[in-house]
This record gives C-alpha cells, structure tokens and sequence, in this order.
C-alpha cells in the first residue's frame, strides 16, 4: 500500500512538473506578453501588409518598407502614460540613428490606433512636437479598420478601452526585420538597445 | 453531490461564466474556485464523504493533494487566465480540469491527510496569498494582457484580505481552539 502512494506520489510529481514546464515555456513565461516575447525571437513571423498614411499624407505599403529593418511601437497621441515613454525612446534612438549616418539604416515607425482622434493633422503636429521627420522616422495611422485589426492582431497588441475615453494597451518595440517578419519585442524602454543590436 | 451540479450548471451557463470573467477578482477568486468547489461537492457526495482510497494509491492522500495543488498552480498562471479568455478549448479546458483536477481530488484527499499535512497546505495557502497580493497590488506592469491595471491592484489588495482573515481565523483557531465539534471527535 505504502510503496504504491509513493510511486504514484512521484508519478504525479513529475507529471505536475511537465505540466507546469509545458503551460510556462520551460519555466520561462508565466505571462501573455512573456510568452509571446519567448515565442517571436524563437520563431519570426510574417506580417499581413497593411496601408499606412504617414504624418504628411503620404500613403505606403508596410510591405514597401522591406529591405531594412523597422522598429515598430503602436501608440495614441492623446494617451496620458506609456505612449509618452515610447516617444522619448524612438526620439532617443532617432536622435542616436542620424548622429551616425554611416551606421545601420534602421527605420522607425509609430502606428496609431486610434484612428478616430489621430488624423493626420493630429499625426502632423504629434511628428512635430516630437521631430520625427517623415524619412527615418515615421508617423502613421492605418484607414482601414480590418487592416489595423490585423496589424495589431499580428503584432501581440491588445487594445482595451479605458473607460474614460482612453485605451490601456500593452507597450513594447517591435523589430520587423529586413524580410518584413516580426523578429523581436524589446521592453518599451529598449529603443536604444534594440539599435545597438542591429549594429548601430 | 447534487448542489455540486447545480454549482456547475451555473457557473457554465455562459452569461453568468462572462460577468464573473469580467473581471480579475471574479475569474480568479470567484470562478475558479468554484469551479473546484464544485468539484469537491460531487466527488465528497460520490464518496459518501469518506474519501476515496484509488485502491492504496493515495494513501496518506499526498498524491491526491499533489494533484490538486500542481493543477491549481497552473490555473493561476496570469498567461493561463488569458488564454481561457482567448481561446474556446482553452476556456472548455479550465471548465473540465478545475473541478476534476483540482476540486476533485482535494476532496477526496483532504480526510486522508495527517493534520501536520493540512496545516502545511494551510500555512501555504495563507502565506502564498498574502504574496501574491502584494505582488499583484504593487506590479507596474499588468501580468494579463486581458484585464486593466487597477483590476490587478483589485486582485492584490482582495488577496491580501483573504491571507488577512485565514491568519486571524488560524490564530483563534490556535489560540482559543478548535471548535466544539472537531474538539469532541479529534
């Protein structure tokens, strides 16, 4: 009787253990956004393309940007919190990308998702306030509701309302790398260090 | 075993399962612990409340416990909250292993267990909760992608009122004693 409890007491041990090893990546992901960092580095994935309107009107392809890697941050111009870090991060590593011109091309691109508020004379003065220049860095919103829906979707961003007229989003960079694939998510205060990965 | 059923049958019902999964304290101090409720309320009332013996494999009732405890670890993971919210299997999966895996094997394990065992689980319980709940009313970032920051910090401060009113429970139990009833039948 004893032996047989003790067997099944290591049985189940080990099969608790697996369990546990199985649903945490390995004891490496005990959240959402954890999980989905561990899974993107492991295995890049594609992205669906979607049309964005940048801070001066300009329509283009995310697709058209293949070629040079992109880091990428979603965000909304009238967002009281994290969005702000964001923004100092991409001017940090804006300001650190045209410093040295014979460095990595990298592009940078801020996509709204707040499509309602963030028109692109929204997106205009937010690209201003910030320097953003419409080149290196990028200012844009996406039209279509179902492309944005995808775009957020692919990337791992959820969206939730605030329930005062904001939203509460998770934050994170983004690096699509020069094929056009989700490559990485940094913290959203690894602008720098994202760069300085790529070589710059 | 009957109100074990009844206990499931509405928390499956799906407008109640989406009013108590609105929120952070509702899906994981409500839901799912009676979820494991009413597991135990079928398995002590198949049981006939003497605990089931699995023919000498849970003895002792640790590997019965040890079910329970790895099976409630794992459904408190904040990605495993997402994922019952995200996903229909996964959702269909917290419905059929929280009473079977956790309530279940708890009620049938609880009576076998030397009381040093149950104040060990009790002592966890408490101190695990006071933990988390400190974790969850301090954390800066939000660990479910799913549910808003001030649920979390919700979550924390109701965990750390649980651990709060277990302690004080487990000190008149220890300083006062046990009740009459469990006094007269040791």
């Amino acid at each position: 009787m004893k032996l047989r409890a003790a067997l099944a007491t290591i049985a189940v041990v080990a099969a608790g253990l697996a369990t546990l090893a199985a649903v945490t990546d390995g004891f490496r992901a005990a959240t959402s956004e954890a999980a989905w960092r561990l899974a993107v580095a492991e295995w890049p994935r594609p992205l669906p393309d979607a049309t964005l309107i940048d801070q001066s009107g300009r329509a283009l392809r995310l697709s058209a940007l293949r070629g040079r890697p992109v880091l990428v941050e979603f965000f909304y111009t009238s967002c009281p919190a994290i969005c702000g870090l964001l923004a100092s991060q991409f001017q940090a590593g804006f300001e650190r990308l045209i410093a040295q011109p014979e460095g990595p091309e990298v592009l940078l691109l801020s996509v709204s998702f707040d499509p309602e508020r963030d028109t692109v004379t929204e997106l205009a003065d937010y690209a201003a306030r910030l320097g953003a220049d419409g080149r290196i860095w990028r200012v844009a919103r996406v039209n279509d509701p179902i492309e944005l829906r995808g775009l957020l979707d692919a990337f791992g961003v959820v969206v939730l309302p605030d329930g005062a007229g904001g939203f509460v989003h998770n934050a994170a960079i983004y690096l699509v790398d020069a094929q056009g694939r989700l490559a990485r998510v940094y913290d959203p205060d690894a602008a720098e260090r994202a760069i300085a990965e790529l070589g710059g | 075993m009957i109100p074990g059923l009844l206990l499931y049958a509405v928390l499956v019902m799906p407008p109640v399962a989406a009013w108590l999964e609105g929120s952070m304290v509702g899906h994981m101090l409500v839901q799912i612990p009676l979820l494991a409720l009413a597991g135990s309320l079928v398995a002590h009332g198949a049981s006939g409340g003497r605990g089931a013996v699995f023919a000498g494999f849970n003895t002792g009732g640790v590997p019965g416990l040890l079910v329970a405890l790895f099976a409630a670890a794992a459904w408190m993971l904040p990605r495993m909250l997402d994922a019952a919210l995200r996903s229909a299997l996964m959702e269909a999966a917290k419905f059929i292993t929280v009473p079977l895996l956790v309530g279940a094997p708890l009620a049938l394990s609880w009576p076998l267990l030397p009381p040093v065992a149950r104040g060990f689980v009790w002592a966890n319980l408490i101190s695990h909760a006071a933990v988390l709940g400190w974790l969850y009313s301090v954390a800066p970032n939000r660990l479910c992608t799913r549910y808003l920051l001030d649920q979390q910090a919700t979550l924390g401060t109701t965990l750390l009122i649980v651990a709060m009113a277990l302690l004080l429970g487990w000190g008149w139990f220890a300083i006062v004693g046990a009740p009459l009833k469990l006094r007269a039948n040791p």
